[in-house]
């Protein structure tokens, strides 16, 4: 994740932890100034670089929870980082804040769409950007492929992942359950040989 | 009081199956919200999902917008308590025994096979979405365009979805 640039120089001290409403009203920023997804960047450009409430290596750890555990990125990050900051109810504030802008612009999308989503015009306008959400999606896979399959097995999980519930509708909890023991133990934990599998997933920079 | 109570139970299923992101959820959003309970039409369901990539915050608050759709605002705020509660909670308590964890010989493991899966749902989710979506071949080079342009470009993604928007605006008034 982390690029060489400039930020590993000179580390600047924390700031003090902020109060419950000023954790409030920066998460409520973030969740209302970053569209199009992608709100982890969004995240570490406040959290790291302009309040320095958190540094980088907090910040790639809490990252790493909340991407293996269920819940939405972004949400799981404020948690995180709001616990961090200011304890329950730092995660509570900081949570609430992440989600409401979005949330309340979505509900009143379904409002606008039970006036307008039978106009041609407005179904042409949504039928396009469904077609550009495809776009989008393949960006995030290939992204997230790179990031998390090292080796030729992990691609073999996604497949097997991907046609249980794309083509043979095999329900999620079971495909989720039945490949993932099977991924977790063909990673698991080997007694200390020339090392390949006992160590960390690799985690070195791209080039 | 009913439907509330079917609208918590299917989005606090559907929250815990959003490893590694909203969309591993999509194709089980998908049967219980269109075949299951006929809440919303598949065509609603990927109008609100590509909203939901222009709004703000988390792409998945577009969950929001079917409660609304079938309780008003009621609904809205019962969908979305149960999509984020329990694994905001969930979280909450991982996050407290990560530094426990840290020393699990399993834990890389754990990691590395859950990583994959999720992955796996992602693309899951992207094959039902393009199912709908990519209904001609006008629409394919659109999910094309956009693709090249994030991948090679570090624009905001909410720019090529609006643009391809315009694009469907544009052909069907002057196409």
């Amino acid at each position: 994740m982390s690029k060489r640039t400039a930020n590993s120089a000179a580390p600047l001290p924390l700031a003090p932890p902020p109060s419950l409403w000023r954790l409030f009203v920066a998460f409520f920023i973030m969740g209302g100034t970053s569209l199009g997804g992608g709100v982890i960047a969004y995240l570490r450009t406040g959290l790291v670089m302009r309040y320095r409430w958190l540094d980088d290596e907090h910040f790639v750890e809490l990252m790493a929870i909340s991407q293996s555990l269920p819940g939405l990125n972004a949400t799981n990050m404020s948690i995180l980082a709001g616990d961090r900051l200011r304890g329950w109810p730092g995660a509570l504030v900081a949570g609430l804040g992440m989600c409401l802008p979005g949330a309340s612009l979505m509900t009143a999308a379904a409002f606008a769409y039970g006036i307008g989503g039978d106009d041609p015009a407005s179904k042409a306008f949504l039928r396009a950007i469904a077609a550009g959400a495809v776009g989008l999606i393949s960006v995030v896979l290939v992204q997230l492929g790179a990031k998390m399959l090292t080796e030729f097995a992990d691609y073999i999980f996604v497949a097997l992942t991907a046609g249980l519930v794309a083509f043979l509708h095999v329900p999620v909890p079971y495909a989720m359950i039945g490949v993932g023991a099977l991924a977790i133990w063909w990673h698991r934990p080997r007694k200390a040989g020339p090392g390949k599998a006992a160590e960390a997933p690799g985690k070195e920079p791209a080039p | 009081m009913k439907q509330f109570a079917e609208l918590a139970g299917v989005f606090g299923y559907l929250s815990l199956l959003t490893v590694g992101g909203g969309m591993a959820a999509f194709p089980e959003l998908k049967q219980l919200t269109v075949e299951t309970y006929h809440w919303v039409t598949f065509p609603e369901l990927m109008h609100y999902y590509s909203l939901g990539q222009l709004a703000p915050g988390p792409n998945m608050m577009m969950v929001a917008s079917i409660g609304a759709q079938v309780a008003g605002l009621p609904g809205a705020a019962v969908v979305l308590v149960a999509f984020i509660l329990p694994t905001g909670l969930l979280t909450f308590g991982i996050g407290r025994l990560w530094n426990r964890l840290a020393n699990w010989p399993w834990r890389p493991a754990v990691q590395r096979g859950i990583g994959s899966v999720a992955v796996g749902l992602v693309l899951a989710g992207g094959i039902v979405l393009a199912r709908g979506a990519l209904s001609g071949p006008f629409y394919i080079v659109l999910a094309v365009l956009v693709f090249l342009l994030l991948i090679r470009t570090k624009i905001n993604p909410a720019i090529p979805i609006v643009l391809s928007g315009a694009i469907g605006l544009g052909v069907y008034f002057f196409g």
